[in-house]
């Protein structure tokens, strides 16, 4: 049996895909744990490929991780569960090795692929910051990976599908620790994944306000978003981490990319490195951005933006 | 408040190349160094420390040769460390057995890691310790408060941001922004050199370890790029980059 989990619905619809493959590939049945007693999409993963929705109900309504793990080996328990998907959100990811440490099995992190090799189930993952693809087989059941979001598209959805539903209560030992607070980040809705055209700032900004140079010049490109280096959201949050590029952060691969002020730092790196042309903008000739780049104007960027900005309106006039 | 901290002897991935005959990484010759945000986890030991008194305590399970690195932690005001020598083999179930055995037979309050190390960037290793030792976890903390009997914690989780508490013991994997490790003086340098380093062999400490994972293969990435690089005039250089990307058709 394959089980799906995630607090993310939308996560959740995208390993539904992979999911079914698996399950199809080894005869088995596919099933989605939901824990909640609000979610009310059991029929929309039943739509999109499960075979079952197993409700865990629940009086709890924030996520504890420690809980949340006793549940979920109490469902795999209950359905058999021989490989689990768990969405890669920051809950996913603290979940999912929990879980994998009190079943004394294997778990691979953000997966970048998975399948089935000499008959063993395989998942493949970044390594050494980006430098490195490991390939690991799990040589013990059950499998856990963790899936981190857009790497399956969902199935379309088949109204014709028919599944089972099942509600049931699962115990759990209550931990010690307790959640003060949660402040619900406002989303811009902006999704970096989808750009067609990326400007991303790093610490080369002096000021917040400065980045609006960088936003003139994406204004002016297909499918724009603007993205950012680690420091510019995690520490001096300018901008939300929707907007954060790379490893810990969102991996993109637009038509172009523009790094501006950004050291080019492997971690940097390991999320833009798919893009299609990649431009730096930095002062330093040293930058390692450099090595990393298409092209790349070696200035203060306080000088070539105004100026790059206006070349292009020129030429696209 | 008995702390311990895990830190980690990676190689600086910065220096990986990859091998275009085999594409491989090629990892021999690589500068050795402690896992980043380790150092931030030892920083934070050592605050919490200041605040409230007790002990520090590194743990490694590496080769014995990262003596030579966990003697900077020392110097930043750890007093003491353990080296569990085990030959990696990435299998994070048989390092967080490792870990959990070395620190039952420690007394603990916290056990601080770092978000994930930078050569294998998991954040397995706090999870799954905590598991092992039964104890509550706060992962991705990017602000501590601790007091004599609880703490607290703030995290950055993305789509939103918790504050959670816990009475000890408790396990938390801190972000690379909770502070800024301190460089030790030459004083505390020299002042490490008499802290005591034990080496412990993984065999006291567990019975058997069960492998759950086997790492088939490594590949290389390479990235080809055409690096046209423009170090002059910037006039100049605008002109030609916006050519440039208008025959690549990537302006719209
Ligand atoms: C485990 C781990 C995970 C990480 N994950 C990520 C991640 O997901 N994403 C990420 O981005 N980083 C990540 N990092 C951090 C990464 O290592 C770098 O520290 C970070 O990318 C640096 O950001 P930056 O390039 O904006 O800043 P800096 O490294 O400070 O670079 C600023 C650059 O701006 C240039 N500059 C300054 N002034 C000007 C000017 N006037 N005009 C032009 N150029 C100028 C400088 O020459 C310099 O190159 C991670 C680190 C660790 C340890
Ligand atoms: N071999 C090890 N010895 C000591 N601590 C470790 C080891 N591996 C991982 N850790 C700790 O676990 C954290 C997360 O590492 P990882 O799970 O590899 O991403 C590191 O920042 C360390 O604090």
């Amino acid at each position: 049996m394959v089980l799906i989990y995630s607090n993310d619905r939308k996560l959740a619809l995208e390993m539904l895909a992979k999911g079914r493959e698996l399950a199809d590939e080894q005869g088995k049945q596919l099933t989605v744990a939901v824990i909640s007693n609000k979610d009310t999409a059991t029929d929309e993963y039943i739509r999109h490929g499960a075979d079952k929705v197993f409700v865990a109900h629940m009086d709890m309504d924030s996520f504890k991780v420690e809980e949340y793990t006793d549940i979920l080996a109490g469902i795999m328990e209950k359905t058999g569960a021989e490989t689990v998907l768990i969405g890669s959100n920051r809950d996913g990811k603290e979940l999912a090795p929990r879980l994998a440490s009190l079943l004394d099995t294997g778990c691979v992190t953000d997966i970048t692929d998975v399948y089935i090799k000499d008959g063993d189930l395989t998942a493949e993952r970044v390594i050494y910051s980006g430098n490195a693809v490991a390939v690991e087989r799990f040589i013990k059941k059950p499998h856990i990976m963790t899936v981190p979001g857009k790497l399956f598209d969902p199935l379309p959805p088949d109204d014709s599908r028919v599944g089972e539903v099942i509600t049931e209560n699962i115990d759990f030992e209550p931990y010690p620790s307790k959640i003060i607070n949660i402040q619900r980040m406002v989303s811009e809705g902006i999704n970096v994944e989808d750009a067609v055209s990326i400007v991303s700032c790093g610490r080369g900004f002096k000021n917040r306000e400065d980045m609006t140079l960088a936003e003139e010049l994406a204004d002016l490109l297909p499918g724009n978003t603007m993205g950012c280096s680690r420091p510019i959201s995690a520490d001096l949050k300018w901008m939300t981490e929707d907007h954060w590029i790379g490893l810990s952060g969102h991996k993109v691969k637009p038509k172009l990319y523009f790094a501006i002020g950004i050291s080019g730092q492997i971690q940097h790196i390991a999320g833009m490195r798919d893009s299609d042309i990649i431009v730096a903008i930095n002062k330093d000739p040293e930058a390692l951005i450099f090595k990393s780049a298409d092209y790349g104007i070696v200035g203060d960027l306080y000088q070539v933006l105004p100026k790059l900005v206006d070349a292009i309106k020129t030429k696209m006039s | 408040m008995n702390i311990i901290v895990c830190a980690k002897e990676v190689v600086d991935v910065s220096e990986i190349k990859t091998d275009p005959k085999t594409n491989k990484p090629i990892l021999q010759g690589i500068d050795k160094k402690i896992s980043d945000i380790d150092k931030n986890a030892v920083e934070e030991g050592v605050r919490i420390k200041e605040k409230l008194g007790g002990k520090v305590t590194v743990l490694s399970v590496g080769p014995s040769e990262a003596r030579e690195y966990i003697k900077e932690l020392l110097a930043m005001g750890a007093d003491e460390a353990k080296i569990i020598p085990y030959a990696d083999t990435g299998d994070y179930n048989v390092v967080s057995t490792i870990l959990a055995g070395a620190i039952n037979n420690l007394g603990y309050d916290i056990i601080l890691c770092g978000e994930a190390s930078i050569d294998l960037f998991s954040g397995q290793t706090g999870p799954r310790l905590a598991q092992k030792l039964g104890i509550p976890q706060i992962t991705y903390a990017k602000k501590l408060e601790p007091k004599e009997d609880t703490i607290t914690a703030d995290r950055d989780l993305g789509d939103k941001k918790v504050t959670m508490e816990s009475s000890y013991p408790v396990l938390i994997s801190v972000t690379k922004e909770i502070n800024e490790p301190r460089l030790p003086s030459l004083m505390q340098i020299l002042g490490a050199a008499n802290k005591p380093i034990e080496v412990i062999a993984h065999s006291s400490l567990v019975s058997e370890e069960t492998s759950v994972l086997e790492r088939i293969d490594i590949k290389g990435v390479s990235m080809e790029r055409k690096n046209i690089i423009y170090k002059d005039d910037i006039d100049d250089a605008i002109g030609k980059l916006v050519e440039n990307l208008a025959k690549d058709g990537v302006l719209g």
